[in-house]
């Protein structure tokens, strides 16, 4: 269980997330929506320590601000929104970097296993800092994949943290890396995954938290939180869910009155 | 979507250079030990260290100038070439690491002027300290001096040039500018009201080099140099993972400030070191950890510890060549680094390969 309670962050004298309270569930993908600039990436950070924050964040009832780097590092891995690199490191080398703590041990086949997950075999000896920027994201998911491989340890639920996981990739490989979460949650572990796309939200997340101007508007199952009315005024525009039987719920920004809520 | 879930034991080493970088440290550990020899052997007088080993194996006694020069001039002078080249070398990797940038050199961003600093404060003023603390101190006091200077002196450039756990070089520089036209002209004041016993002792300990090694000398080097060697096991990781920014490395189970605090004592430790018994010797710290990396990757678990002995050999090769270019007199050694490291400098700079965030 991921429970964030109350959380405010400042950036200087601006608040930036007003007592947001945020909750998500192992074997669930929770998503994180909101339009630019609402905070998500901010209560991403406040839930995995990154910013100084008040409130209280606990992960399988571990208070985070108590833990130590490497205890919550058993328990859970984090994708950043991009992730420069200071060295010349190969791309295996770079994987291989998520085992040097604790439980995935020294387990050197998991580097081409989780390469091969994110579709980036034959990968292994090129430079890391020669690829494009949605292969790089991929880099760095098999390094977050090799850290947590196993989605539960002892019965405890492992969780994935990332931050617009698929916004750098072509839709082929948007659909391999929500697979990737959905295929974790299925398994026992949590994801919470900050999302751009709503359709693909909607087609992968079994929560949505919906999140503007630093507070959540609503939390819930995607159902009930994608409705022509939440998200309009997340959004400041017109936005028309549409459901058939064949490819679910998808969504559309009322091109004609954009602007005009 | 298939992937290939499994995979066989040969692919998991595809790409990691980790294998390599590990059999190269019993190369370079062989390098070392030839260059060790070559220096012994080496030397203005006709002393021959064959000569001398085949007496001692005939169980002949030495002859007392055959000793004095081995033991007392070519040993120390090679044991602390040796152990300034790997401080200078580690240095510059650990400072790398830490700044994420691989043209972070000690003797680049003012942390060896920061120790020269320490130095000449403690040779100018240190007959001010209360007897007993001197006293304690004794020949320590210009390398522990020189130590608090390069570590002042690293806390300073990281606190400038580091902001939101990324590191500006432009402004890593420029702080390293700021800070050595303070240090410089502090220095002045004291070289100006230094008595002429002081100058002679600054003067001598200015010019970068390991000629004037002593046996006692080499033992107030060795205790700071051996402390920032025995660190490399507990930063090697957090080195890597801080490749990868800060907030990454603590993600991945880092206790990045325990492994910045560590890693800029051993700096401090190393740097000051070196530059108390040897004057500043330049470029050792930038040319050894690049050619390393470029070799078998930045991977610090291997290329911390292969930079003590590959620094550790050049600085032996340079001095062996300082010895030799213009004998029976002597060049400099930071000369001779300087020609060779110069224009590597400017080849790095010109090949910026994995170099970001300028
Ligand atoms: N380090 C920072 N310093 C100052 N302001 C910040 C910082 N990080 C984010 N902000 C501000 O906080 C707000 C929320 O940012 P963020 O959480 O990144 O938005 P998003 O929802 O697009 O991920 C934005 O207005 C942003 O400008
Ligand atoms: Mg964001």
């Amino acid at each position: 269980m991921l429970k964030a309670e109350n959380i405010t962050v400042s950036f200087g004298r601006r608040e930036v997330l007003h007592d947001v309270s945020f909750a998500a569930k192992p074997g669930a993908l929770t998503a994180i929506v909101g339009p630019n600039g609402s905070g998500k990436t901010t209560l991403l950070k406040a839930m995995i320590g990154e910013v100084a924050h008040g409130g209280t964040v606990r992960l399988n009832d571990v208070d985070i601000a108590r833990a130590k780097p490497w205890e919550l590092a058993a328990m859970r891995g984090v994708l950043p929104q991009a992730t420069p690199l200071a060295f010349p490191f190969t791309v295996a080398e770079v994987v291989r970097l998520g085992l040097m703590n604790g439980t995935s041990g020294g387990k050197t086949q998991l580097v081409p296993a989780a390469l091969a997950r994110v579709g980036l075999g034959g990968y292994a000896a090129r430079y890391y800092q020669e690829l494009s920027g949605g292969e790089q994201q991929r880099v760095q998911l098999a390094r977050v994949l090799t850290q947590v491989w196993e989605p539960t340890q002892d019965g405890a639920p492992r969780w994935l943290f990332l931050d617009e996981p698929v916004s750098a990739l072509d839709i082929g490989h948007q659909l391999l890396v929500m697979q990737i979460a959905r295929d974790f949650a299925d398994a026992g572990g949590g994801v919470v995954a900050v999302m751009h796309d709503l359709n693909l939200t909607a087609m992968y997340a079994d929560e949505v938290a919906l999140i503007s101007d630093g507070r959540v508007l609503a939390q819930g199952a995607s159902e009930a939180v994608f409705t022509d009315d939440l998200l309009s005024k997340a959004y400041h525009c017109r936005v028309q869910v549409n459901t058939t039987p064949r490819s679910g719920t998808f969504l559309l920004p009322h091109v004609a009155q954009a602007g005009a809520a | 979507m298939a992937y290939a879930g499994v995979s066989s034991a040969a692919d998991a080493t595809e790409g990691d250079r980790s294998q390599t970088a590990h059999r190269l440290t019993y190369v370079l550990l062989g390098v070392l030990a030839v260059a060790m020899l070559a220096s012994l052997a080496i030397g203005a007088s006709g002393t021959s260290l064959w000569q001398a080993l085949w007496d001692v194996a005939r169980g002949a006694e030495l002859s007392l100038r055959d000793r004095v020069v081995l033991f007392d001039i070519r040993l120390p002078r090679t044991l602390m070439a040796a152990a300034v080249g790997a401080a200078l070398a580690v240095s510059g990797a650990m400072m790398q690491g830490l700044f994420r940038n691989p043209l972070a050199d000690p003797g680049l961003i003012g942390v060896s002027a920061g120790a020269g600093f320490g130095a000449i404060v403690a040779i100018v003023l240190g007959g001010m300290l209360p007897l007993a603390l001197s006293d304690a101190l004794g020949y320590c006091l210009v390398p522990v001096a020189a130590f608090l200077g390069s570590w002042a002196t690293t806390l300073i450039l990281y606190r400038v040039s580091t902001r939101k756990g990324r590191t500006s070089v432009a402004t890593m520089l420029l702080a390293g500018i700021g800070l050595g036209a303070l240090t410089g002209a502090v220095s002045g004041i004291l070289i100006y009201i230094a008595d002429d016993a002081q100058l002679r002792t600054l003067t001598f300990w200015g010019m970068g080099s390991v000629a004037g090694a002593t046996w006692s000398k080499f033992w107030t080097a060795v205790p700071l140099i051996a402390a920032a060697i025995l660190t490399i096991p507990f930063i090697a990781r957090g080195l890597n993972g801080l490749a990868l920014g800060e907030a990454a490395a603590s993600h991945m189970g880092i206790d990045v400030q325990r492994t910045k605090n560590v890693a800029i004592l051993a700096v401090a430790a190393a740097v000051g070191a070196a530059v108390a018994v040897s004057g500043g010797i330049g470029f050792v710290g930038i040319v050894v950890p690049h050619l390393l990396r470029l070799a078998v990757g930045p991977d610090h678990t291997y290329l911390l510890r292969n930079s003590a002995l590959l620094g550790a050999a050049l600085l032996l090769v340079a001095d062996i060549i300082s010895r030799m270019i213009i004998a029976p007199a002597e060049l400099p050694i930071g000369i001779i680094m300087a020609v060779i490291g110069g224009p590597f400098f400017l080849w790095i700079l010109l090949r910026r390969r994995g170099i970001v965030d300028m």
